[in-house]
């Protein structure tokens, strides 16, 4: 259960780092990516995974299966 | 001429030494002090003009010395407007929001300090985008601090979209930033829904009509919070023809209210090629006349800014010019250390020049009063600064628009085109360009045109002149209309000063 990022329509404004309950969001190389070991999906915390929700590139940040 | 004129115009021409600058503040001519005459306008008050005086963006009279800078640290934004595409990124591009490298808070520090070492002018830092310099909050904080620690006397500004500045602004306010933009849209969230799909606030995602509720009511909050601590205010708005344009009366009205020091009226820029919701769905921008139109409805509402060249998120330099490419990443010294001597003599000359212009600006509103005649005039103008006729008519990038009146005169806007002149030769297809963005003027002046354009120019109805090359605008164009309109110029006052 985690999302991940599609690097080809990430504009790296790192919106989804800082509002990531879990600290799951970090830069590696020129992108970011999500740790799914550390990603809940938000669930039991917000009622929508942040970094979806704040994203400005719809689809961006999706299921990661 | 006198010997004050020609340092400035000298400093403007860069590189500029020191020495330069110190022998032409030996060289004489009329000292501010000795004159009498301080820049201040009579309806400003003392402490507003000390905060503003030296800020192009919030004093149009200022914006033809000072300069700014826009560092771009804060790309993470709170909202979603419908002529913003947060994938464009390009070096050729002037408008806000359009950046072609993001800075971290240390790489942005150094790029002030070299800005400042190199450009005499610079006055202000500002973060203007793309982003939201109050919703990415740590990272523009962390940029003013490691400015303000090495550049004690830049001032601070910050442009926002409101809604997260409510949490911030005791901080804003401890970090003496003295001047916040706001861009504000709307004042009914029915006119809202049409420019925001949706914003984050409070961990959701909100659309439709609570997206722009909530948005308006944040915004009003801010600029009450802001006005209540003394922090200068300007608004923001962007002209979208059958959208909000005749809703931006009422948002004048709302802002003034709130105690807003400058609205500003921006004209949307919209193209399918930039990628947007409005450039897609083929939303046009409003044309030079109809933004004109609207800005002259609103004359006795919220004093209006007219000067804005809707710059680039990582502009640099003064406002008609943009000296960003000259201070990218890749050019900056690893290590840089601030050395105030240049902006410290500008300052001075500055102080000396501003003086004698202004005078020059009042006597020249008094006479052109005292002619008793009817009649208005729009004149083009080719300026690189200094307040001067001092840009050759092919070089230009843009040209200021000024409106004389029985009244007086004022600046009303400015027309940008493509240089005309390119390695000496014209092309006709850029006059075409340059002819259709003069639209409505009657007047160009500039310190030089050669006789093809200047033919091609009359064809269309407009007269283009250098004779008043060098003259201060105002001046110059005090003498134009006293000649238009049918009186000799037999004052001396009126009498240029060549």
């Amino acid at each position: 259960m985690a999302l991940k990022i599609i690097v080809s329509q990430c504009t790296v404004c790192g919106a989804c780092e800082f509002e990531c309950p879990n600290a799951a969001i970090r830069m590696k190389g020129d992108t970011y990516i999500i740790d799914p070991k550390k990603c809940t999906e938000c669930l039991e915390q917000f009622d929508e995974p942040q970094c979806a929700a704040v994203c400005p590139v719809p689809n961006t940040c999706v299921p990661a299966n | 001429m006198s010997a004050a004129m020609l340092s400035l115009d000298s400093l403007l021409a860069s590189p500029v030494s020191m020495e330069e600058m110190r022998a032409k503040l030996e060289g004489g001519g009329c000292s501010s002090s000795a004159c009498g005459s301080s820049a201040k306008p009579d309806d400003v008050p003392q402490a507003v003009w000390d905060k503003i005086k030296d800020h192009p963006c919030y004093s149009e009279e200022a914006h033809h010395y000072f300069a700014r800078m826009h560092v771009a640290v804060a790309p993470a934004c709170n909202i979603q407007c419908n002529y913003c595409n947060r994938k464009y990124d390009c070096a050729n591009e002037s408008r806000p929001g359009v950046v072609s490298e993001k800075l971290t808070p240390d790489q942005a520090m150094r790029k002030v300090i070299t800005v400042a070492n190199e450009v005499p002018q610079l006055s202000v830092l500002g973060i203007a985008g793309p982003g939201d310099s109050c919703y990415d909050w740590k990272k523009s904080k962390a940029t003013f601090e490691a400015v303000a620690r090495e550049i004690p006397d830049i001032k601070l500004c910050l442009s926002t979209n409101g809604l997260a500045l409510p949490d911030h602004v005791d901080e804003i306010a401890d970090m003496n930033v003295d001047h916040v933009t706001v861009t504000i849209n709307m004042v009914d969230p029915e006119v809202g829904t049409r420019i925001y799909p949706w914003i984050f606030h409070n961990h959701r995602r909100y659309t439709g009509y609570e997206a722009a509720r909530i948005l308006h009511e944040r915004q009003m909050l801010s600029l009450e919070m802001l006005r209540d601590r003394g922090i200068l205010v300007k608004v923001n708005s962007v002209m979208i023809p059958g959208i909000n344009d005749d809703h931006l009366v009422e948002v004048n009205a709302w802002v003034k209210e709130r105690g807003v020091f400058l609205h500003n009226i921006m004209p949307l820029i919209s193209a399918a090629e930039h990628g947007t919701h409005f450039g897609l769905t083929g939303q046009r921008g409003p044309t030079a006349m109809e933004l004109k139109a609207l800005q002259d409805k609103l004359d006795g509402g919220a004093k209006l800014m007219r000067h804005c060249r809707q710059c680039r998120a990582d502009a640099v330099g003064l406002l008609g010019e943009d000296r960003g490419q000259e201070f990218t990443l890749d050019q900056l010294p690893e290590e840089v250390a601030y050395d105030p001597a240049k902006r410290v003599a500008y300052r001075e000359v500055v102080a000396h020049e501003r003086g004698d212009h202004v005078a020059k600006k009042q006597e020249v509103e008094t006479e052109i009063r005292a002619l008793g005649v009817e009649g208005k005039l729009l004149v083009a103008v080719a300026t690189k600064g200094g307040g001067r006729v001092n840009e050759h008519f092919g070089h230009a990038r843009e040209f200021q628009v000024y409106e004389a009146t029985p009244k007086g005169i004022t600046f009303v806007g400015h027309r940008k085109v493509d240089t005309y002149c390119l390695g000496g030769f014209g092309e006709d297809a850029t006059l075409d360009g340059v002819i259709a963005a003069l639209e409505g003027v009657e007047v160009v002046l500039c310190s030089k045109i050669g006789d093809c354009p200047k033919d091609s120019l009359k064809a269309a109805g407009i007269r283009a002149t250098d004779q008043y090359a060098l003259e201060y605008i105002e001046a110059a164009i005090g003498a134009l209309y006293a000649a238009e309109f049918g009186h000799a110029v037999t004052d001396r006052k009126l009498a240029l000063s060549a």
